[in-house]
């Protein structure tokens, strides 16, 4: 006989409820497979959502045994070896139905944080016009954008930060950490108006170091200390006067 | 039981800084009171000092020391955490301030005693 999973998943928006489901457990099988076949062969009206199944689109991220993850390079083996699973939608962000959340204030807040790139026109560095810009991989500044730059943009940080919860403008380490990583790039000549954007009440300076999001990014980045850095330079600008 | 998303160091860390800050808040008006009553004559202090002579009172006093030591300690791993470059030993700073934390107050009572 086939063991079998106890699946607990939430149905519902705001308002809802726990429904259980049993499904069979296999080999190498992620909670992302688990999900897949509750929707495909016990009930079709489940709605989560994911793209690449391979942890690069970042589509796939929920809460999973009360800690948020990407589901599709998470096995059950590991997240759940007593092969119990309650799988809910991220936290801190607004439920579409079941599994799918809104994502639309997580990413409105990447573009209030300065999240685009804006090209330095003019400068040798900006790489616009002319040559293509020449940025030595080992320089400081170049190895300090790298460091943020593998962001997937999956959500996991925003629902693992408590301060997100507390503070409903708070821009959150995925934003400030994209802000960081274009801080550090020389090609960039919107660093005064990304430092006043991540300087307020709501930006960098909210951040309590608690680290939740350092601890549950699937991609092992670091935004509490991308967001240390820009307590630093936002703070240092201020200081001089010279972003 | 603490929700999932929260059960790392860091956490516990900033936990542990925040209510440490709050008991301390708590403790230092009734702190400043009885070395206000120093102002109405040595009598009325040299009561309060000696009623702190019971045992009870030296561990609530060790309590107040680690209290004390984990504030301090954990507000200068937030300060290198903020203002230093990124250091990879988070997690060995909280196990040093909880450490000396707990050695201060160990200290105390041995002193105490």
């Amino acid at each position: 006989m086939t063991a079998m999973l106890e699946v607990s998943v939430w149905r519902g928006r705001e308002e809802g409820a726990f429904v259980s489901y049993a499904v069979p457990a296999r080999r190498s099988q992620t909670v992302l497979d688990v999900i897949t076949h509750i929707q495909r062969r016990l009930d079709a009206s489940l709605s989560y959502r994911f793209a690449c199944r391979v942890g690069m689109c970042g589509s796939c991220a929920m809460t999973v045994n009360g800690k948020p993850q990407w589901t599709c390079r998470a096995p059950v083996s590991e997240v759940a070896p007593s092969g119990k699973l309650t799988i809910q939608p991220l936290r801190n962000l607004k439920v579409i139905k079941d599994l799918s959340v809104d994502m639309t204030t997580f990413f409105d807040k990447w573009a209030r944080a300065g999240g685009a790139f804006k090209p330095a026109l003019g400068r040798p560095t900006a790489g616009v016009g002319g040559d293509f810009a020449a940025v030595k991989p080992a320089s400081r500044a170049r190895r300090a954008a790298d460091a943020a730059i593998e962001c997937i943009g999956c959500g996991v940080c925003y629902a693992a930060c408590d301060v997100a919860a507390w503070n409903r403008d708070y821009l959150g380490p995925a934003a400030l950490n994209r802000a960081w990583s274009l801080v550090n790039d020389v090609r960039d000549g919107a660093r005064r108006e990304r430092l006043a954007a991540i300087a307020g009440d709501a930006g960098c300076y909210a951040c309590h170091s608690q680290q939740g999001c350092t601890e549950h990014c699937p991609k092992h980045l670091n935004p509490t200390a991308s967001i240390a850095g820009l307590k630093r330079a936002s703070a240092w600008a201020w200081l001089t006067g010279k972003p | 039981m603490m929700k999932g998303h929260r059960d790392h160091p860091a956490y516990w860390a900033f936990a542990v800084h925040r209510l440490s800050g709050l008991v301390l808040a708590l403790f230092l008006p009734v702190h400043f009171y009885f070395l206000g009553r120093a102002i109405k004559g040595a009598a009325a202090l040299d009561g309060v000092i000696a009623w702190t002579d019971n045992p009870l009172a030296k561990v609530a006093e060790a309590g107040l020391v680690i209290l004390l030591t984990a504030h301090l300690t954990g507000g200068v791993r937030l300060l290198a955490v903020e203002f230093l470059p990124w250091r990879d030993w988070q997690k060995t700073l909280i196990v040093l301030t909880g450490g000396l934390s707990l050695g201060a107050g160990l200290l105390f009572l041995i002193n105490a005693v």
